[in-house]
């Protein structure tokens, strides 16, 4: 088992600069979950990790020692790529043995880890197949074996589960989790799904354009957000966000006073839905549109700062489109970003326009 | 009613038929004219040829089947020709055809990408020049005197005392090697495509899965090129074996008989000794043994296969 660390890394390819400069630490045994927007440079970080592309500027660290000099086949690292690369001419079985070839391992002990691997993800009864013989979820749980199969210090997940169905991605989920905590292996999860991220990891990094906006407990991000990027991007239904201006206490929307501590200047207000409630007093506004979830049910509440996202516990919807309502909130759960820098303005809060 | 419609019918699929034939006449016809033109006739004309007592008069007074009997009983020098094109055949394609063409595709994929199509294309460069000219290289590189370049190398670089004579001492190496050079080409072109194809990802995979550089070579490069060297090893043992013209020009099949493969030697006995009948019947085998490869490769590609509609991979 390994802890990590990115001392001062870029990483350029020709004149594209895809990660500027990347101080982290991870922890021993610790399961991280990366999470960003398609092209920040996660998979490039993976790849970093594995040894597969050399850092342009920098060090990076396995146990304290560094690594870059360190061939990727002696790193002893189980890597999940994106599009699973699996071995086309060889069966499944061999495609799982292939990393045990080159750690000599014993050809009945090989036989026994392949057959437990492919159990975990269930694959057992397509190990005489080969890749073209299987579908899109199933080559994920082989390249899933693979990684796993080998004992790794380090285990690079590249968005394992995005090709299977909820179910079995639940109960993925739930396998992956279990045995990171029994293997104690260190782990990176490469995720679009913050639901994964939140649900499997100790620590969330979100990623935007190769730097690291925020590195936290899925809380902290969730919570506290250093940024309108993070804010925006963890949470789903996505936060609200209005612009205005804060001037003696009181932040301005659109002609609407909010009563704020702790701001002054351009600054945008936050508010995430499932924080809203349909209220008889606080921003008033007329229900434009209702989108039942299941559980919940999410109000779009047409306002005079515009619309407004409301998610409500409850399976049915209490009121009915058009209906006129009040937007309510506790000043607690508000955030508040400077608009120029689109940093957290640390304990600024907003209430509720007084009636 | 129904009558209009069966008219219709009737004529509609006479149309088509029409058009069949047509598309048949334009898309096949040139491809037909030329196959009979420039491969049945001439097949037809050798066999026939070759049960005649045709010599160098062209005069043809019988038929007869004593070109066979000969190719069976009496030509002695005919058992060293095919113990020699054997040979020349195997050792070609499996140093150079093959072999060396694998090496030079890995090789040359392997280093940047600039330095990759230089160095092949240096390679490609015998093999578009005009034969002569590639000859007339390889004579000067091997000229016995101290002049040769060969010669030059040795007794300067490696302080040989006097300059060897590679045209009667190593023939059969000679022509091999010079056979090699330009046919290695081939292989390379196609198994560089070939490796090119294999997704990077693969070549990661297989590095982090423990793989050294020789290994990732073995289970992923390799197992790739299982298709393009099957096709250019048939592709070529039929070119090498048909094609003579580098050996005609750089040793004219000699010393005496040393360098003659079959496909020189029927032209030596047609067209040097005369003995056209004779040729005709020796080049009856080759007619067949290029067949018989032309079959082996419908067989082994599954061309019929490959002549279906392809079905979309989801890889
Ligand atoms: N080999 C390469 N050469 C040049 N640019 C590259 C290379 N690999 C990646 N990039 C660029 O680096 C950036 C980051 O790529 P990366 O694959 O790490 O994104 P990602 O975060 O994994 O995105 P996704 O979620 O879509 O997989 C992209 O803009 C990409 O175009
Ligand atoms: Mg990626």
């Amino acid at each position: 088992m390994a802890s990590i660390e990115f001392r001062k890394i870029t990483k350029r390819f020709g004149d594209v600069e895809v990660i500027p400069d990347m101080d982290l630490d991870i922890a021993d045994g610790e399961f991280v979950a990366l999470l960003g927007p398609s092209g920040c440079g996660k998979s490039t970080s993976l790849l970093l990790l594995a040894g597969i592309y050399l850092p342009s500027t920098g060090d990076l660290l396995f146990d304290g020692h560094v690594v870059n000099d360190v061939e990727a086949k002696d790193r002893n690292v189980g890597i999940v790529f994106q599009s699973y690369a699996l071995y086309p001419h060889m069966t499944v079985r061999d495609n799982i043995m292939f990393p045990l070839r080159f750690k000599k391992t014993p050809r009945e002990e090989a036989i026994r880890r392949v057959n437990e691997a492919a159990a975990l993800v269930q694959v057992g009864d397509l190990l005489d197949r080969r890749p073209g013989q299987l579908s899109g979820g199933q080559q994920q749980r082989v390249a899933l074996a693979r990684a796993l199969v080998k004992q790794p210090q380090l285990l690079l997940l590249d968005e394992p589960l995005s090709n299977l169905d909820a179910t079995l991605r639940l109960s993925m989920r739930t396998e992956i989790k279990s045995l990171q905590d029994e293997l104690g292996v260190t782990t990176i999860l490469v995720t679009h799904d913050q639901i994964e991220a939140t649900t499997m990891a100790d620590r969330i990094i979100c990623m935007r354009a190769g730097r690291i906006e925020q590195a936290g407990t899925p809380d902290d991000l969730y919570a506290r957000p250093s940024s309108l990027f993070v804010a925006s991007f963890i949470g789903s239904p996505p936060i609200n966000l209005v612009e205005g201006k804060a001037v003696n206490g009181t932040v301005d929307v659109s002609g609407i006073g909010f009563p704020a501590t702790g701001a002054t200047g351009a600054v945008t207000i936050g508010l995430r839905p499932e924080h809203l409630v349909v209220a008889d007093t606080g921003l008033p506004g007329r229900i434009a549109q209702i989108e039942p979830m299941g559980r919940e049910v999410l109000y779009v509440v047409s306002t005079d700062i515009g619309h407004i996202r409301i998610l409500e516990q409850g399976s049915t919807a209490g009121r009915g489109a058009g209906e006129a309502v009040h937007v309510g909130f506790d000043e607690a759960h508000s955030l508040v970003f400077d608009t120029t820098t689109e940093r957290l303005i640390p304990d600024s809060h907003v209430k509720p326009p007084a009636p | 009613m129904t009558a209009i419609t069966e008219d219709l019918q009737l004529e509609r699929g006479g149309r088509q038929r029409r058009r069949q034939v047509v598309n048949f006449a334009i898309f096949l016809g040139p491809a037909i004219v030329l196959t009979v033109l420039f491969f049945i006739i001439p097949v037809i004309i050798d066999v026939a040829v070759s049960f005649t007592d045709m010599g160098r008069s062209l005069q043809v007074t019988g038929f007869t089947t004593e070109q066979y009997e000969k190719i069976f009983a009496g030509d002695r020098r005919l058992v060293e020709v095919i113990g020699l094109t054997l040979i020349y055949v195997f050792a070609t394609l499996a140093i150079f055809n093959v072999t060396f063409a694998v090496i030079l595709a890995l090789v040359t994929t392997a280093t940047n990408r600039l330095t990759g199509n230089f160095f092949r294309g240096v390679w490609l460069l015998p093999r578009m020049s005009p034969s002569v000219l590639y000859i007339l290289l390889w004579i000067w590189v091997i000229n016995p005197s101290e002049f040769g370049l060969l010669n030059q190398v040795l007794m300067t670089v490696l302080g040989l005392e006097t300059p060897i004579d590679p045209l009667n001492d190593m023939p059969v190496l000679l022509i091999v090697i010079a056979n090699g050079f330009i046919g290695a080409s081939m292989g390379m072109i196609i198994f560089t495509s070939a490796i090119r194809a294999i997704p990077e990802h693969l070549f990661h995979a297989a590095r982090v899965d423990g793989a050294g550089g020789f290994a990732v070579v073995r289970h992923i490069t390799l197992p790739a090129l299982r298709w393009p060297i099957s096709f250019v090893t048939i592709y070529q043992t039929l070119s090498l074996l048909v094609s003579f013209e580098y050996i005609l020009l750089l040793t004219k099949g000699g010393p005496f008989y040393d360098t003659t493969v079959y496909a020189l030697y029927i032209y030596r006995r047609a067209f040097q000794s005369g003995q056209y009948a004779y040729g005709a019947a020796l080049a009856v085998f080759i007619i067949a043994l290029g067949v018989i490869f032309a079959l082996l490769g419908w067989r082994l590609f599954d061309m019929q296969k490959l002549l279906q509609r392809p079905r979309i991979e989801v890889q």
